[in-house]
């Protein structure tokens, strides 16, 4: 085959700006955005802290030592030491990674449950999206904590039916917000031209729509990460959540608060400043996040 | 030899809360292989909507081809099962869309688009499906297409992406491109580039070509047959020559006359068709046509005329073809 001849070529190819460095994408966008990179550096202090947590103390997280129960705060224990006399800040940082792994298991499994879901719902619509959009309802209809604790109550404790008990409640939210973004992307005709080249159904939805659903997923998750952290410390405040000895700061929190609020009261005052932090970290992230990638906002 | 195409018949209907919309209403053509078939109509005629329908593209629900038969190379487009179908689809016959600025995914590279066609109905492996899409890059008159295979869309001017488009058509050799109004989002130097190059590409690869447009002079310069579609029905049909020298419907006629002229004094005024076209979901016995008509009859109303020849091979489906026919009079 031959080059057409006869077709003159548009002249002129555009200049395409050359790809900033990433640490000065970092400097800008730490700039634009201070309070999402206050909460960008939470998130990373707390993701490094649970990585090397065993490297980073001394002390073992669940082994009692009788001998310094109740020690209050000083040079030996940095923030005291628990009815049992396990070190407070070992367990606090042991807690992280149970935080962490919980957050981001629950937030993942669901969110990318919820994405295809609702994409799905949006390509196909009709019937199956009446049908499964009620279906949704029934389950948004339900308070995350009482879904959750409906969940445990069916499955029993443990760490992995924690993860359960807070995935289901999020896959309907993240369906709901991808379908609506979806909706208006099935009626942007690249979505019928990937039909017309013959793709199947299950390729437009993964390879074509959900891509472009990106931006709202993106936020979602990161919401997600800092609601299933609180979730999971409330269900283990409840005794409904991870159990003892494992360290969490819902237990903490819960153990400390009930006993000794007045005698030893930093038992229950560090879990709780962990936990607030953590949510906070996650949310000024994930506000940040969505002012970044909303191009309507981006070009103020 | 069946030919390669051949429409029989069919209705696409919605069902929509209003009432039934008759989309394509029991239309019939057939086009051979190689061969540039026109398909002309004002907005919401049911041009795009009997393209869809080829490719059982139209969505279900509201939509439903009631009746009808599409055979393509002696098969039975219809039967199809949907698997069956989506091995035509882009395969045998592509289709190129009317948006070439929304037809292509953003986030995708063009390389991306162009690769994914190859490696799915060809099984071509990566490199393999890369060096093709470069050629076919070359083929539709874009520069440095190593470096366009790693942009996105919006790195492309509109020109461009329809070109981007039309490789895509191109990619798997197919039979039979449809082309929806390829060039309506185009400017007018635009426009000329890319049907100059559909017209030269598809008959070097001798391809059929199904273009359906409202814009007259496109027809007049690259269709070999003509179909005018009004409410759903072809109402006229013939060669070009046919549809510009002697057009036998009033509609054609109309649409003749609603094109500014070069050859006209400046200051002559538009004559543009009057009024709206019809509610698709209350269609009567009667021509459609004849609210609009300057050359009604009472029989009009009374009963819709078939599609009968005037001359070989020029169909017209008017009561008063015979009258409209020869030197142009002008109706009081």
């Amino acid at each position: 085959m031959a080059v057409v001849s006869g077709v003159p070529v548009e002249a002129g190819l555009e200049q395409i700006a050359p790809a900033k460095p990433w640490h000065a994408v970092a400097i800008d966008l730490t700039r634009r955005y201070p309070l999402g990179t206050g909460g960008a550096v939470i998130v990373v202090v707390m993701i490094v802290l649970a990585v090397f947590a065993d490297v980073l103390s001394p002390y073992d997280p669940e082994e009692n030592a009788f001998e310094f129960m109740l020690t209050p705060p000083g040079y030996q224990f940095w923030m005291g030491t628990d009815q049992f006399g396990r070190d407070i800040l070992t367990r606090l940082v042991y807690g992280a990674r149970t935080a962490l792994f919980v957050g981001f298991s629950c937030a993942f499994i669901g969110a990318f449950t919820g994405l295809v879901l609702g994409v799905a719902s949006a390509y196909f619509g009709g019937r199956f999206d009446l049908i499964f959009q009620r279906v949704m309802d029934v389950f948004m209809a339900f308070p995350l904590i009482i879904m959750a604790l409906a969940v445990v109550s069916i499955f029993g404790t443990g760490t992995q039916n924690v993860i359960i008990a807070i995935t289901i409640p999020f896959i309907p939210r993240c369906a709901r917000v991808v379908r609506s973004s979806a909706l208006a992307i099935r009626e942007i005709p690249y979505v019928d031209a990937a039909r017309a080249c013959g793709f199947s159904d299950a390729r437009i939805i993964l390879r074509h729509m959900v891509p472009n659903v990106m931006a709202p997923f993106l936020i979602m998750i990161s919401a997600f990460v800092g609601q299933a952290i609180l979730l999971e410390a409330s269900l283990s405040y409840l005794g409904l959540g991870v159990q003892e000895p494992t360290p969490a700061w819902g237990l903490m929190l819960q153990g400390g608060a009930e006993e000794y609020a007045e005698s030893a009261p930093w038992v229950a005052i560090w879990p709780g400043i962990a936990i607030s932090l953590a949510v906070f970290g996650f949310n000024l992230f994930g506000d940040a996040l969505r002012d970044a990638l909303d191009p309507k906002l981006r070009s103020q | 030899m069946p030919p390669l195409l051949e429409i029989d018949n069919l209705y696409t209907q919605f069902f929509t809360s209003a009432g039934t919309v008759r989309a394509v209403d029991g239309i019939s053509y057939v086009v051979e292989e190689g061969e540039t078939v026109a398909i002309v109509g004002e907005s919401g005629c049911g041009k795009s909507v009997s393209a869809l329908s080829i490719l059982r593209l139209i969505p279900d629900p509201p939509g439903r081809i009631v009746e009808g038969s599409i055979r393509f190379m002696g098969r039975e487009l219809l039967q199809l099962s949907d698997e069956e179908i989506r091995h035509v689809r882009g395969r045998e016959i592509a289709m190129v869309f009317q948006e070439p600025m929304t037809s292509l995914n953003p986030v995708l590279t063009i390389g991306r688009q162009l690769t994914e066609t190859l490696t799915h109905h060809l099984d071509m492996d990566d490199d393999a499906a890369r060096a093709r899409a470069l050629e076919l890059l070359d083929l539709v008159g874009i520069s440095d297409p190593d470096r366009r295979l790693g942009q996105y869309p919006h790195h492309l001017s509109g020109g461009m992406r329809q070109r981007v488009m039309i490789a895509m058509a191109l990619c798997c050799e197919p039979k039979l491109i449809i082309a929806d109004e390829p060039t309506t989002a185009l400017d007018v130097t635009i426009q000329a580039q890319i049907l100059e190059l559909m017209k030269e590409l598809t008959r070097n690869m001798g391809v059929a070509l199904i273009i359906i447009t409202h814009n007259l002079g496109v027809v007049a310069r690259y269709a070999d047959r003509v179909n005018v579609m009004y409410a759903g029905k072809i109402i006229e049909r013939g060669t070009a020559l046919d549809i510009y020298h002697s057009p036998a419907h009033p509609y054609t006629l109309a649409l003749l006359r609603s094109v500014p002229r070069m050859d006209q004094p400046r200051k002559e005024k538009l004559d543009p068709v009057e009024g709206q076209p019809p509610d698709l979901t209350t269609l009567d016995e009667g021509c459609p046509f004849r609210p609009r008509c300057r050359y009604v009859v009472d029989r009009c109303a009374e009963e819709n005329p078939l599609l009968e020849p005037v001359s070989e091979g020029h169909l017209s489906a008017c009561w008063e073809k015979d009258r409209l026919r020869g030197p142009l009079k002008e109706a009081s």
